[in-house]
C-alpha cells in the first residue's frame, strides 16, 4: 500500500443470510482511495453502495476481505479499538440522522461528549464547526425546526467534530433539492481542500460525480465494474451501465429517439451527415468545427450539444448536420477523428 | 353541604377515615411497585431492544430468554399470579397480606407488561438515529442512555403513563384479596354491604386519579417532544 492511499479495500465480500437465500451484496470489491481526494461510488439502488460504504468504519462486517484505514486492518480490530478508529472516520446520511431531542448545538456536542474536552472547549469548538457550516445563527433550533440543507449542514459539523481524516457521505444529497444539492456538495468540496479531509460519496446521481469527485467507481449488482478518473470513466466508458449513467445528464442521446421518431428536424437533404461527435480525451483545445468548415469546406448545422467541464476539461459533445462535398465530408470525419473525438454517423445522406 | 352530604353519602360519612387510610393504602402500592416496576421494566425493555437480532448487543440467547419468559408471566391471570406467588411474598416480605404483601404480586405482574411497552416505545426510534451514534463510535452503554432513553423520552412516558394506570387497576384487585386500599374499601362495604354510595365515591376518586396520571404523562411527553 502506497503512504497516499488512505482506505484500500482488498477482496470484500458482505453477504446477508435470509431464511431463503443468501443475498450477495457486495461482492469481491477491492479498491484503494488516495489522500485527499474526493472518490465518488455511483451506482442504482440495490447496487450494494451503502453496504460497501459501511464496510469503510465497520457498520457492516465483511464476511471476508480486508478494510485498511491509514494502514490498520479494521476488520480485526476489537470493539473498543475500532470506536477509536471511527472518530477519524465522519459519517453523513440521507435522511440526516440528527437526535430529534436535541438541539443543532447539542447534536454536534454529543459527538464530543467522550472527548476529553472541556465544557467551555466544547462550546467553542461547536462554535466554531457551526460557523465553519454558516450556522451559528441555528445553533438552538431542533431539527424539525431546520430544513433538509440546514440538518445536512449540521450533520456534516457533527461528523467532523473529532477532526476525521476521512468523511464518508451515504446518499448525502439525495434527499435534497437540486439548489441545496449545490451548496451541500460546494461546502464538502470546501472542506476537502481546507481541511484536506479524504471524502468517500456514495451516490445515483451523476450531477453529484461530475460536480466533486475526482475519481469514481461504478457499482452494479456488488461489484466495480469501472473505475478510474472521472473524466475518462465518463469520456470513455466501456460498461454499459456507465453508458446509462451519462445517459442520465446527457441529452446527446436524445437524438437516437428523434430519428426514431422521423422528427423533422433530422430529415437529411441528399448528400448531408448527422454525426455526434463526443470528446475523448481531455487535450482538445483546437476550435474544431470551425478548423473542419474551413479546412474541409464543410458546413456544419449543429442541432444541440452538451457539454460540461469536468475536472477542468469539457466533457461531453454535440450532434450536428454536415453538409458539402461527399468526399470532403468522409475527409472531415476522418481529420476528427485523429483529434481524439469520437465521430459517430447516426445517418448518412450521402450517395449510396 | 354537610347535611347534604349526610343525607346521601351515610355510610362513606361515617368512614371518613377508613376511608383516607385506603386512599393512603392506594398511592403507597402504586408509588412503590410502580417505582420497581418503572426500574426494572426500562431494564429489560433495554435489554430485549439491544439484544434482539440487529440489536447493538446483539445477543439472541439472552433476546430470547427473557422474550418467553415475559409471554409466560403475561398470560397468567393477575389473580392467579398472586396465589401462585404466596411462598415467594412470603419469603421476600415475610408477609402475605396488607400493602407489604400486595407489592410483590403487583410488582412482578406489570413487569413483564411495562417491558414489552418499552420495548415498543424504543423501536419506534429512527434506527438511523442509532446507526449515526454508532458511526460517531460511542460506547453502548452510551448509547443507551444518550441515545435510546433520552430520544424515546415521549414514548416512555406514554408507555408509563398506560401501566401508571393499569397498576391502579390491579390494586383494586390485590385489595380484594387482603391488601387494602380503594378497591378493597369498595369491595368491603360498596360490594358486600349494599352500601352504594361508597362505590361512587371511591370510583370517582379512581377516576381522577387516572386523569392526573394521564394528565402528566401528557405533559412530559408534549414537553419532550421537538
Amino acid at each position: 500500500m502506497s503512504s497516499n492511499t488512505i482506505i484500500k479495500l482488498d477482496a470484500v465480500n458482505k453477504t446477508f443470510e435470509t431464511k431463503s437465500r443468501t443475498v450477495e451484496a457486495v461482492s469481491d470489491v477491492s479498491l484503494q482511495v488516495l489522500k485527499g481526494e474526493i472518490f465518488g461510488i455511483i451506482g442504482f439502488s440495490g447496487a450494494g453502495k451503502s453496504t460497501l460504504v459501511r464496510c469503510l468504519n465497520m457498520l457492516e462486517k465483511p464476511t471476508s476481505g480486508y478494510v485498511v484505514i491509514d494502514g490498520i486492518d479494521i476488520t480485526k480490530l476489537n470493539k473498543k479499538a475500532l470506536r477509536k478508529e471511527r472518530k477519524k472516520i465522519g459519517m453523513i446520511f440521507q435522511q440526516f440522522n440528527l437526535m430529534p431531542s436535541r438541539t443543532a448545538f447539542d447534536n454536534i456536542a454529543l459527538a464530543l461528549y467522550d472527548s476529553g474536552l472541556s465544557k467551555a472547549e466544547i462550546k467553542e469548538k461547536v462554535d466554531r464547526l457551526l460557523e465553519y457550516v454558516d450556522l451559528s445563527d441555528r445553533a438552538q433550533s431542533y431539527p424539525s425546526q431546520l430544513s433538509g440543507g440546514q440538518k445536512q449542514r449540521v450533520a456534516i459539523a457533527r461528523a467532523l467534530a473529532n477532526d476525521p481524516k476521512i468523511l464518508l457521505c451515504d446518499e448525502a444529497t439525495s434527499a435534497l433539492d437540486p439548489q441545496t444539492t449545490r451548496s451541500i456538495l460546494n461546502l464538502l468540496k470546501r472542506l476537502n481542500k481546507e481541511l484536506g479531509i479524504t471524502v468517500v460519496v456514495i451516490t445515483h446521481e451523476m450531477n453529484v460525480i461530475k460536480r466533486i469527485c475526482d475519481r469514481v467507481a461504478v457499482m452494479e449488482s456488488g461489484k466495480i465494474v469501472e473505475s478510474g478518473n472521472v473524466f475518462s470513466v465518463f469520456a470513455n466508458p466501456k460498461e454499459q451501465i456507465t453508458k446509462d449513467f451519462i445517459d442520465t445528464t446527457s441529452s446527446l442521446s436524445e437524438i437516437y429517439r428523434l430519428v426514431e421518431e422521423n422528427d423533422p428536424i433530422v430529415d437529411l437533404l441528399h448528400g448531408e451527415v448527422l454525426v455526434m461527435m463526443k470528446f475523448k480525451s481531455s487535450t482538445v483545445s483546437e476550435p474544431l468545427i470551425s478548423t473542419v468548415s474551413k479546412k474541409f469546406d464543410v458546413v456544419c448545422n449543429i442541432l444541440f450539444g452538451d457539454l460540461e467541464i469536468i475536472s477542468g476539461a469539457p466533457l461531453g459533445g454535440t450532434v450536428g448536420i454536415f453538409s458539402g462535398d461527399d468526399d470532403n465530408i468522409g475527409r472531415a470525419i476522418e481529420y476528427l477523428r485523429n483529434q481524439d473525438i469520437t465521430v459517430e454517423v447516426i445517418k448518412d445522406g450521402r450517395a449510396s | 353541604m354537610a347535611e347534604l352530604l349526610e343525607k346521601y353519602l351515610p355510610n362513606f360519612m361515617e368512614r371518613i377515615p377508613e376511608f383516607l387510610k385506603s386512599i393512603v393504602d392506594t398511592l403507597k402500592m402504586v408509588g412503590i411497585s410502580g417505582a420497581f416496576v418503572f426500574v426494572l421494566g426500562v431494564f429489560l425493555g433495554v435489554l430485549l431492544i439491544t439484544t434482539k437480532p440487529g440489536g447493538i448487543l446483539q445477543k439472541n440467547a439472552v433476546y430470547q430468554v427473557i422474550d418467553k419468559v415475559i409471554n409466560a408471566f403475561r398470560s397468567i391471570p393477575f389473580v392467579i399470579l398472586i396465589s401462585l406467588l404466596l411462598p415467594l411474598t412470603r419469603a421476600i416480605v415475610h408477609t402475605s397480606i396488607g400493602v407489604k404483601g400486595a407489592i410483590v404480586p403487583l410488582v412482578i405482574g406489570t413487569i413483564p407488561f411495562f417491558a414489552r411497552q418499552v420495548e415498543a416505545a424504543l423501536a419506534q426510534i429512527d434506527g438511523g438515529v442509532v446507526e449515526a451514534a454508532d458511526a460517531l463510535g460511542m460506547k453502548p452503554v452510551d448509547i443507551i442512555f444518550k441515545v435510546y432513553l433520552r430520544e424515546g423520552i415521549p414514548s416512555l412516558s406514554r408507555a408509563t403513563t398506560i401501566t401508571a394506570i393499569n397498576l391502579l387497576g390491579l390494586t383494586a384487585m390485590a385489595g380484594a384479596v387482603g391488601a387494602g386500599g380503594l378497591g378493597d374499601f369498595a369491595i368491603r362495604y360498596g360490594h358486600n354491604r349494599y352500601m352504594t354510595d361508597i362505590t361512587w365515591v371511591t370510583t370517582i376518586v379512581l377516576i381522577i386519579f387516572v386523569c392526573i396520571i394521564q394528565i402528566v404523562g401528557n405533559f412530559i411527553a408534549k414537553r419532550s417532544t421537538h
